[in-house]
């Protein structure tokens, strides 16, 4: 399973890399979501750096759609589908490469938002090991998430509109667990937080589980 | 019934596979022994490429029996597919890989060996400097040299072929020949369903003519008339050769095919 694992995410790397999209599309459209927030709420930094834990992790869902989306397109040409599962790979290590690829730009696309709201908003950080920790559950319960929904919407004709109706709802809690453990964190009030790093914690477990389990199926479904 | 199963590496009967509705094999036998070259004929939508998905686990069988290489497909389909290759029309790469970088991803995926993936590169001729171009880059045929390659790299246990020499200049053309006569000699069993009959008809063993989603009729071919065949020679249980742009016949005209385990 693991060595599965890390050949998919190694061939779904190399492609972002090769294809370049996840730092010539991905990352500026992140930037501009930053910039574009700034012009609707106003170019004040007491306006911003309040907002600036909601306005991280709506940008980082956003982005996210798009980094889900790129990694099911490369699967869904001529073909590859049936090719992924003709090659007998474990199901498992194929949800968990991808998973892994997702991650890793999603890793990309947070320390780059992270830093725009850092430095366009005047966000400070006074707890880092809880900003890096709720970074550390969002991402794996993001990534886990938006693979198992991925999937499923791969095989679909109307994938790119579903996939948004299918996975932004399901994360609801990561946003507002990752929004109020960044309060803490900014307000320097990191033990209020920890409830929300649970939550965090929980559900990434529960949808890395779940698509551990339901990957199988979902792929010979699609 | 054990014996039959033991010594066949495809045992089918009266399976039935559905894409959605519509049956796209509507109660097939067949029975196909070990190291046997045979060649699937018929119209378009008579059913070969289906059974070749069903061999290789990717069609579901939803009622019958579906027996390849001892893995009751009815039972689990995704253990066969490591010992089966499988060359469709597709031919899957992805272009942002190199052609060396999607035949190895491809090789090691399915448990081949990461140092014939070269030498089988070589083979299907794309050495030099088309290894490290981008799969983007390539024509049709050289894509499909490099599905060719995935195959010969692996060398699986039982091929199956969809229209092999589509796409494919005189030389690639030779190369599928070459390769299916090999793994012949080698002990490989191979299914190959091709509208062109010119082409495929010498690298028989058996050829099995389909028609909605049935097997209609079969007929062995010696291994000197393979050489050089017969074309005016009938197909077994079928009346007539459909013309080639022809509809479908319709399947009730035909008599039965025989019992496979009798020609076999």
């Amino acid at each position: 399973m693991l060595r599965d694992a890390w050949l998919v995410a190694g061939k779904d790397l190399r492609i972002e890399i090769r294809s370049r999209v996840a730092t010539n599309q991905i990352v500026p459209l992140a930037v501009l979501i930053l910039m574009l927030f700034a012009f609707a709420l106003g170019p004040g930094r007491q306006v911003l750096a309040p907002a600036s834990s909601g306005l991280f992790w709506l940008a980082v869902l956003i982005t996210a759609l798009l980094a889900i989306q790129r990694s099911f397109a490369v699967e869904t040409g001529e073909g590859a589908q049936d090719a992924l599962r003709l090659m007998g790979l474990d199901s498992a290590g194929v949800f968990l490469g991808k998973m892994l690829a997702i991650a890793a730009q999603l890793v990309l696309i947070e320390v780059i938002i992270g830093a725009g709201v850092v430095f366009l908003y005047g966000a400070a950080l006074h707890g880092m090991v809880m900003v890096l920790l709720s970074c550390f559950f969002g991402t794996i319960g993001l990534a886990a998430a938006g693979t198992i929904y991925g999937a499923l919407a791969a095989g679909l004709r109307v994938r790119e509109t579903l996939l948004p109706l299918l996975f932004l709802p399901i994360v609801a809690p990561v946003l507002l667990s990752g929004t109020k453990a960044w309060d803490a964190a900014l307000a320097g009030t990191v033990s209020q937080g920890w409830p929300w790093i649970r939550l965090l914690g929980v559900f990434s477990i529960i949808y890395l589980v779940a698509g551990v389990v339901s990957f199988g199926p979902l792929m010979e479904a699609a | 019934m054990a014996t039959i199963l033991m010594e066949s590496v495809i045992h089918l009967r009266s399976a039935i596979a559905l894409a959605g509705q519509f049956p796209v094999l509507a109660g097939v036998d067949l029975t196909v022994r070990r190291g046997e070259t045979l060649v699937l004929r018929g119209p378009n939508g008579a059913g070969k490429t289906s059974l070749l998905r069903v061999c290789c686990g990717l069609q579901p069988v939803s009622q019958g029996q579906a027996v390849v290489l001892g893995h009751d497909l009815v039972a689990d389909r995704s253990e066969v597919r490591r010992k089966v290759g499988f060359l469709n029309q597709a031919g899957f790469l992805y272009d942002e890989l190199t052609v060396a970088e999607n035949v190895r991803f491809a090789v090691r995926a399915s448990g081949g060996r990461k140092d014939r993936v070269i030498p089988a590169l070589e083979r299907c001729g794309l050495g030099g400097r088309l290894q490290s171009t981008a799969a983007s880059k390539l024509s049709t045929g050289q894509r499909r040299r490099a599905a060719l390659a995935v195959l010969v790299a692996r060398w699986p246990e039982l091929w199956l072929l969809d229209e092999p020499h589509a796409g494919l200049d005189a030389g690639g053309r030779d190369l599928v020949d070459g390769l299916v006569r090999e793994a012949r000699e080698r002990g490989v069993t191979v299914l190959l369903a091709s509208h062109e009959h010119d082409r495929a008809a010498p690298l028989a063993d058996r050829i099995v003519l389909m028609a909605g989603g049935q097997v209609m009729g079969e007929r062995a071919v010696p291994r000197q008339a393979a050489l050089f065949p017969d074309e005016d020679a009938p197909v077994a249980g079928a009346p007539a050769e459909p013309a080639p742009l022809a509809l479908p016949p319709d399947p009730g005209e035909w008599a039965p095919a025989p019992e496979a385990v009798n020609v076999a």
